[in-house]
């Protein structure tokens, strides 16, 4: 429960972090911390252009994007405390279920009948079949570690799984960070500044969105932000922190953390080549690879 | 009871071929509901035998027929047995319902051949689904080997019979006779594997197979059974058949055929399997490992398809795959003595084989409907097909999405299943196990991210964005009856991702039963999991009905305004410039090259071209193994090719033989060779 309300809590302040973050490493002042969610309720208020293209598929693709993103966030743990609605293999549900968001997401793009549109949803598709063996393996890597199945006690476990914990929670960290930020589509794989629609991937999929359904996907991928940023809060956080406001304000302190992370990482990092994308996320698989030899090494003594 | 039964409906098949055309529908819809009302309810009592207790019903006839578990048919020749145990009954369960919605779709499908076929051939069409419903009944209960291989035979004929419905066109007579043959390797394989099982036991049959396992080796007979199974199930490399024969077949019997036609093989599969003694290791391996490639390859050959049946068919193999994958998991259960492992595989599996058996039908019988409307199944000359058939499109994003394994919807539930044992698995054995495991769950998650791939470009190519080509569209030929089945199978593709303990259990109970395990399921299934899973079904559709009010709120007093597609500035967009199948899957198919094979024929502009002529660009994919297939069947062709100068028709040249034969003989036997 209170994972997915703190992460909600956290969205409020999350975009802006970023915004603040890339435009004072880009030397101007940037706007408030709500700007970003003040331009998505300026969206609720507006009024739609529709492409009459479009079907009935591309006004439903934003409602169930939010609507999955919302149900995940149900299955997000806080350290020490379960999750609102978790259980055994909850995190198979967590995959499957933003897969559900990214394919309706996917229809909606091509039912615009754009070329460029075909062209970003083509990419996501491929992109996030890559991804999710990587989320996997590392989820198998940490079930193995902690001998759990269930999200809240794979992260309660896994810390107390001897010495080795730390070095695989590193490496989580990592693979999740970028998981999140493939996923996100931002900086390595895709950049939300760029003005081509050629070299787009999430910004030319949803070009032809305008006003409530444009704000529910604004919405919805903030949400997914603070979604993979508070996974990344339960790998870190202590799990018996003794006072729980400690932890409330490490949870938002990671949570702002991550958002700088994001913000310098797109002030400073290079864009991928698009072709070069899938052999990079598949990188992201093989760490996840040797995460899990290293886990099978320490713990069981593969090499004896 | 079966002594009338049995005669009344093979006589009442023949019928169909007498009966006039206005009532022939109404004909074979009767006797096929006859006959799927007289399997289903002994079925459903054994089936759901821990569920409704039959006692409870008075001593009578009536319950002596919804409890028999034994036919004996007396013929003229001797007589055949019928066995219903839960395994069969659950097959037949899933049979009857497919082959029901197959002759309910069949009746709008087949309208338009009216006037093409003559009433022969319609009838002669009825009359081979009715025999292909009435084969896979008797393959299900025939235990004795000899029968099992002629109802097995039969199952092949008659669906041969089906797939030549369009025997004028070329194509689909090579397809077909390329199917019988095929066939009968399996049947020659499964024949090898019942004399083996003979000259081991002295029985022909399946029930001497316990025995026959208890004395020799495991792996060996399992395998030839196994391979045998696998020319009708479609496991890879023995698949080539199927992306052939599903298309080229009418619509509701693809459906029929690739929902559980092939899973005939599966139950074969575990029919032998319920009896195997020991080896369970190098069994499940063997299985997991063909059953990966199987998942892996069958996707991604969907992917570069622009068939729409052939991308549906080669999803078939995916799919088969994926209830390999669980066959495989509950092997290794068994065989590490974790029976939590083999009751998530093998129940897994078998939940797979019933959620198949439904999206699979469901994609097929959409996509006869957009065959039916367009009179094409080429997706690249399709497009924005959801404005002129809504309901088929939603359809087809239903099954797509049940396919893909999404929430809520019935797939999800049984590769839940499979995760979770493979998951659980992954610390249950040694390390080069977990390894395994590991590489199990990598293919099962880029099956599943592939699916998606597959299902979005043949849903989003076919049904979305404006029409690749001007077609007329006959939206009318959609009648209600060809939507009325698929909203039966809708139906229960929605009940089982909601309620899936409703269908779980009583699969659990019998993979319990059937592998010996011991009362273990209700401590695998009755926790929180798949409440919580049903549960977040039913939040995932409210939360969407939600949002989807507050938006019709929003927008209640705003004029939306509409316009062309955003062009990025360029206005006068055609229809021709939108992404098309094939480039859908060109960088996908650029990464798998090894395995698809692209080929490009394109000529490149050279310096002498100073006025270039009409240029050109051909892609071909091909399915490898299909390649390999061929050059075997060449390489045979020429053997035999010259191997038939022997045949010169002159007699002295006979005698010439039969003497060479006799001195040939004489010289082994001297040199006591024989």
């Amino acid at each position: 429960m209170t994972g997915a309300l703190l992460a909600i809590v956290s969205a409020i302040f999350f975009p802006g972090i970023i915004l603040r973050v890339k435009s004072i490493a880009g030397g101007r002042k940037g706007p408030g911390i709500l700007q970003a969610w003040k331009n998505i309720l300026l969206l609720f208020r507006k009024s739609s252009v529709f492409s009459t293209t479009t079907s009935f598929i591309f006004r439903l693709a934003p409602a169930v994007y939010l609507a999955t993103v919302l149900c995940a966030l149900m299955l997000l743990p806080f350290p020490g405390m379960p999750s609102i609605l978790g259980f055994e293999g909850d995190f198979i549900l967590f995959a499957y279920l933003l897969a559900l968001g990214k394919l309706m997401f996917i229809l909606g793009a091509m039912d615009t009948g754009s070329s460029f549109e075909g062209m970003g949803a083509n990419r996501e598709a491929l992109y996030s079949m890559f991804t999710e063996p990587a989320f996997f393996i590392l989820f198998g890597t940490l079930a193995l570690l902690s001998g759990h199945l269930s999200m809240q006690d794979i992260f309660s476990h896994f810390q107390f799984a001897g010495e080795f914990s730390l070095i695989t929670g590193a490496i989580a960290t990592y693979l999740l960070l970028q998981i999140a930020m493939i996923e996100n589509s931002r900086m390595p794989v895709d950049d939300p500044r760029t003005h081509l629609e050629l070299t787009m991937v999430h910004e030319v999929m949803i070009l032809d969105y305008s006003g409530v359904d444009l704000a529910l996907i604004q919405t919805g991928t903030n949400l997914k932000f603070v979604l993979y940023g508070g996974l990344i809060a339960n790998l870190i956080l202590p799990v018996k922190g003794g006072w729980l406001g400690t932890n409330v304000l490490l949870f938002l302190l990671v949570q702002a953390g991550f958002a700088a992370a994001i913000g310098l990482m797109e002030s400073f990092r290079a864009r991928k080549k698009l072709a070069k994308n899938p052999q990079f996320i598949v990188t992201l698989s093989s760490v996840a690879l040797i995460a899990f030899i290293l886990v099978l090494l320490l713990t069981r003594n593969l090499i004896r | 009871m079966e002594q009338i039964f049995i005669p009344a409906a093979v006589l009442g098949s023949f019928l169909i071929l007498v009966v006039p055309g206005r009532l022939r529908y109404y004909y074979t819809l009767s006797l096929v509901l006859f006959v799927i009302l007289v399997t289903s309810v002994p079925a459903f009592f054994q089936f759901f035998s821990p569920l409704a207790d039959a006692s409870a019903i008075p001593v009578s006839p009536i319950r002596e027929v919804m409890t028999s578990t034994n036919w004996v048919f007396r013929g003229y020749l001797g007589e055949l047995r019928f066995t219903l145990d839960p395994l069969s009954a659950f097959f037949i369960l899933v049979t009857n319902f497919t082959v029901l919605t197959g002759i309910l779709y069949s009746r709008g499908y087949l309208k338009a051949y009216a006037k093409t076929k003559n009433p022969a051939q319609l009838a002669l069409h009825n009359f081979s689904y009715t025999w292909l419903h009435f084969s896979m009944l008797a393959v299900l209960t025939i235990r004795d080997g000899l029968s099992f291989l002629i109802a097995w035979e039969l199952m092949a004929v008659s669906s041969f019979m089906l797939i030549l419905f369009e025997a004028e066109k070329r194509a689909t007579l090579k397809t077909a006779v390329n199917y019988l043959i095929q066939m009968h390797i399996g049947f020659v394989l499964l024949l090898f594997a019942f004399l083996l099982t003979e000259a081991g036991t002295g029985v022909m049959s399946f029930d001497a197979l316990p025995a026959y396992f208890a004395n020799h080796s495991n792996t060996g007979l399992f395998l030839l059974f196994f391979a045998g199974f696998a020319v009708k199930a479609g496991f890879i490399p023995f698949h080539t058949w199927l992306p052939e024969a599903h298309p080229a077949a009418p619509s509701h019997v693809s459906g029929v055929m690739s929902g559980v036609m092939i899973k005939m093989g599966i139950y074969g599969i575990f029919r032998v399997l319920v009896s195997v003694q020991s080896d369970w290791y190098t069994i499940g391996l063997v299985i997991l490992i063909i059953s990966a490639f199987t998942g892996l390859l069958g996707i991604l050959f969907s992917i570069v398809q622009t068939d729409l049946k052939k991308i549906l068919a080669y999803s078939t193999i995916e799919n088969i795959g994926i209830i390999g994958l669980g066959m495989g998991l509950g092997c290794i259960g068994l065989a590490l003595h974790k029976p939590v492992l083999a009751v998530l595989g093998f129940t897994g599996s078998l939940l797979h084989v019933l959620n198949h058996s439904l999206f699979k039908s469901l994609l097929f019988y959409a996509s006869g409907s957009v065959y039916r409307a367009t009179h094409t199944r080429n997706i690249e000359e399709l497009g924005g097909l959801v404005h002129s058939l809504p309901r088929t499109a939603g359809l087809f994003l239903l099954g797509s999405s049940a396919i893909c394994a999404l929430p809520p919807l019935n797939g999800f539930i049984s590769e839940f299943l499979l995760y979770t044992g493979f998951f659980k698995g992954l610390g249950a054995g040694n390390e080069y196990l977990s390894i395994v495991f590991l590489v199990v769950i990598l293919t099962l998650t880029l099956i599943g991210g592939l699916a998606i791939f597959s299902f979005s470009r043949a849903f989003g190519i076919s049904f979305l964005g404006t029409p690749r080509k001007v077609i007329p569209i006959q939206a009318s030929a959609i009648t209600r009856d060809m939507i009325f089945p698929q909203l039966l199978i809708a139906f229960m593709i929605l009940g089982i991702g909601l309620m899936p303990l409703a269908a779980i259990s009583p699969i659990a109970s019998l993979v319990e039963t059937r592998f010996r395990l011991g009362p273990i399921s209700s401590g695998v299934f009755y926790g929180t999991s798949l409440n919580r899973i049903s549960l977040f079904g039913l939040i995932l559709i409210s939360i969407v009905t939600l949002i989807l009010y507050i938006r019709t709120l929003l927008l209640k007093n705003r004029k939306p305004e509409y316009g062309p597609t955003w062009g990025c500035g360029y206005t006068h967009a055609t229809s021709r410039q939108q992404y098309t199948g094939t480039s859908f899957a060109e960088n996908l198919a650029e990464l798998a090259q090894p395995v698809l094979r692209d080929r490009e024929e394109f000529r490149t502009i050279s310096n002498e071209d100073i006025f270039p002529r009409t240029r050109s660009l051909h892609q071909h994919t091909s399915d490898i193994f299909g390649r390999g297939i061929g050059k075997l069947t060449d390489l045979s062709w020429y053997v035999l090719k010259k191997l038939a100068r022997l045949q010169t028709g002159n007699i002295r040249h006979y005698v010439l033989y039969a003497f060479i034969f006799i001195l040939l003989i004489f010289a082994l036997l001297y040199l006591k060779l024989i």
